[in-house]
């Protein structure tokens, strides 16, 4: 393809939006705010306003949190790893996936936060010299937290600003209406020199280096949280790479769900094409597997363990009171994701988006179930009869979570390239020296 | 000394001609280009960039710090948690790991914006089609020289050529 062709379309992508985005958009306000209003509720008249039962004092805002964490790890695996892998076909998708990267995380790091009695105090999370003269216990999971997510919002962040200089300096070039004194600034000068270019993709090289350790890091300090307790269902050495692959699993159904209108939406057809989503979805398949071998692995290192409260736990998860929960995630991560097996359905559009629906809601349950149902089943059976059943409170913080991160996500579509435009010159520029080569 | 800016409207063209000035001696050459272009690289490319310097001193600077900390802390407020040793490595691994990244990171970045020489007010030899298609070839000369390099750029297919003090 053409330079200027692929200038031209890409850079369309960002000319005033239709009928159905401001529809979007309006809908996302209204949620987010209503969102919001819950939040304020529970502000004022604190965390009673939750579901919270004794012994299970955490629930939908830690699964939230679990959740969104874990949508971030597929953007990183797709602009990192697959970048170190030498993957091409990431290319049309890195951006969109990048950027999706960043808003999950900003969107889990509210968690904790919304979580804690006294949300205005969260900054005593963060080690700084205080007169109450108090450190915070490096030794707690809750504070490695801390550290592993705004590092990895820094540096992922980062990552996505470095690749998007030099695209905001060709949008800077074009543009003529309001926005066109935001990109100057935005692209820090830009000239497209060699020099420039030359360290550019030198650090984004790095970036990709240090962004691939992080995000495993990322979620293994994510399941510790949980496993470094003695909690029955929760302490297992399995958990790091479990959560690891459960979280990349449930990115990519996020990456689905969010590609297929994008690019219906803002007419990429060209650039994001079957093959990609095919991809995707055999990305799919594998951590779907390995998610799959995961849950039989816990039910047979309950079962190996001979501890009677580690296999109490487990019965109760499948047979106790939360059981539809337990065998829904179970269809949705391991049973309907193997569909994919079929080509016909890896490269059926609305087939891909069904089953991306169903693993989004299917990563959800998940983290729900390892939560409730391992606190609802603890050592004392005195404790066992507790029920959590989340309030109108805790639907309306997490909807308005989704109205969040799909707030950004819009308003970056339209005022940034969803696609990298210098990326996707480049590799039409490897595609025409191979076939000139070809020919020769 | 002056400056010489050919515009070219392919990156073959432009490579070509880099490598017909080399060869006549002219090595103050830059170019502008839209992407990454492998031959042009590979024509002015001269050494590795610096880069990963930055990036590992930050990291060790960073792995430094995230064992520092914690054991400043534990020093300056000592309270033993689960019968644990104050200064308990396991835990402090963590803060150490996420700080080496954090700071590689950031020191790459910071590394990365001061040889860009980013940001910049004004580009020098700014061209809005740079950054769509066409690819620039600015040839740093004497004034003996400039009509040479001239006549060089036009032989190589310029479409057009600027002249900047």
């Amino acid at each position: 393809m053409a330079y200027a062709k692929i200038n031209a379309d890409i850079l369309r992508t960002l000319q005033p939006p239709g009928r159905t985005y401001y529809g979007a958009l309006g809908l996302v306000a209204v949620v987010l705010s209503f969102g919001i209003y819950a939040f304020a509720q529970q502000w004022q008249h604190g965390l009673g306003v939750a579901g919270y039962e004794h012994p299970i004092l955490w629930g939908v805002y830690i699964t939230n949190f679990v959740f969104w964490v874990g949508i971030a790890h597929s953007g990183t695996l797709i602009s990192a790893v697959l970048f170190l892998f030498r993957a091409k076909w990431r290319t049309s998708v890195a951006r969109a996936a990048e950027a999706m990267t960043v808003f999950a995380v900003m969107t889990a790091g509210l968690f904790p936060i919304i979580h804690i009695g006294r949300p205005w105090f969260f900054y005593w999370l963060i080690p700084y010299p205080n007169e109450r003269q108090l450190w915070v216990n490096f030794q707690s999971p809750l504070i490695w937290d801390v550290f592993a997510i705004t590092t990895y919002l820094t540096v992922s962040a980062m990552f996505l600003f470095l690749g998007l200089i030099p695209d905001i300096a060709a949008v800077r070039d074009r543009c003529t209406d309001w926005r066109k004194p935001l990109y100057r600034v935005l692209a820090l000068g830009w000239s497209g020199s060699t020099r420039q270019w030359f360290h550019h993709a030198a650090l984004y090289g790095f970036f990709a280096a240090l962004a691939t350790p992080l995000v495993v890091s990322v979620h293994s300090v994510v399941s510790w949280d949980f496993a470094m307790s003695i909690l029955p269902g929760w302490h297992s050495t399995i958990f790091a790479p479990y959560f690891v692959a459960g979280a990349i699993f449930s990115g990519l159904a996020m990456v689905i769900t969010l590609l297929i209108p994008l690019r219906k939406l803002l007419g990429l057809e060209e650039y994001i094409t079957i093959r990609h989503f095919e991809n995707l979805a055999k990305l799919i398949i594998v951590t779907s597997l390995i998610v799959g071998y995961a849950y039989i692995t816990e039910f047979f290192i309950a079962w190996y363990s001979g501890s009677p409260f580690e296999q109490g736990t487990f019965y109760d998860r499948m047979f106790g009171q939360y059981r539809m929960l337990s065998w829904g995630m179970f269809t949705c991560n391991v049973i309907i994701p193997l569909v994919f097996f079929w080509k016909r359905v890896r490269t059926n559009l609305i087939a891909l988006f069904v089953v991306s629906i169903f693993i989004n809601i299917g990563m959800w349950l998940e983290r729900y179930v390892i939560i409730v149902t391992s606190l609802s089943h603890d050592f004392d059976p005195a404790n066992w009869s507790g029920v959590y059943q989340p309030t109108w409170v805790e639907g309306a913080i997490t909807a308005g979570s989704f109205a969040f991160f799909f707030f950004f996500f819009l308003v970056f579509i339209k005022n940034f390239p969803s696609i990298s435009i210098t990326e996707m010159k480049e590799s039409s520029q490897h595609a025409e020296l191979f076939d000139s080569n070809l020919a020769r | 000394m002056g400056t010489l800016l050919g515009v070219y409207d392919d990156g073959t063209k432009a490579a070509d001609a880099i490598a017909t000035l080399r060869d006549d001696g002219l090595n103050d050459i830059s170019a502008y280009m839209p992407t990454p272009h492998q031959t042009i690289e590979k024509l002015l490319r001269t050494s590795t960039s610096p880069i990963r310097t930055f990036v590992l001193v930050g990291g060790v600077l960073g792995c430094v710090a995230g064992f520092a900390l914690p054991i400043y802390t534990v020093y300056d407020w000592p309270l033993i948690v689960g019968g644990k040793p104050l200064i308990s490595i396991p835990p402090f691994v963590v803060i150490a790991f996420e700080m080496t990244i954090l700071f590689a990171a950031i020191l790459g970045m910071l590394g990365f914006l001061g040889l860009a020489g980013l940001p910049q007010m004004r580009p020098p030899l700014h061209d809005a089609r740079f950054s769509n298609d066409h690819f620039g070839v600015a040839v740093r000369c004497t004034n003996a020289q400039v009509e040479t390099v001239r006549a060089k750029l036009e032989e190589t297919g310029a479409i057009e050529i600027r002249t900047d003090a």
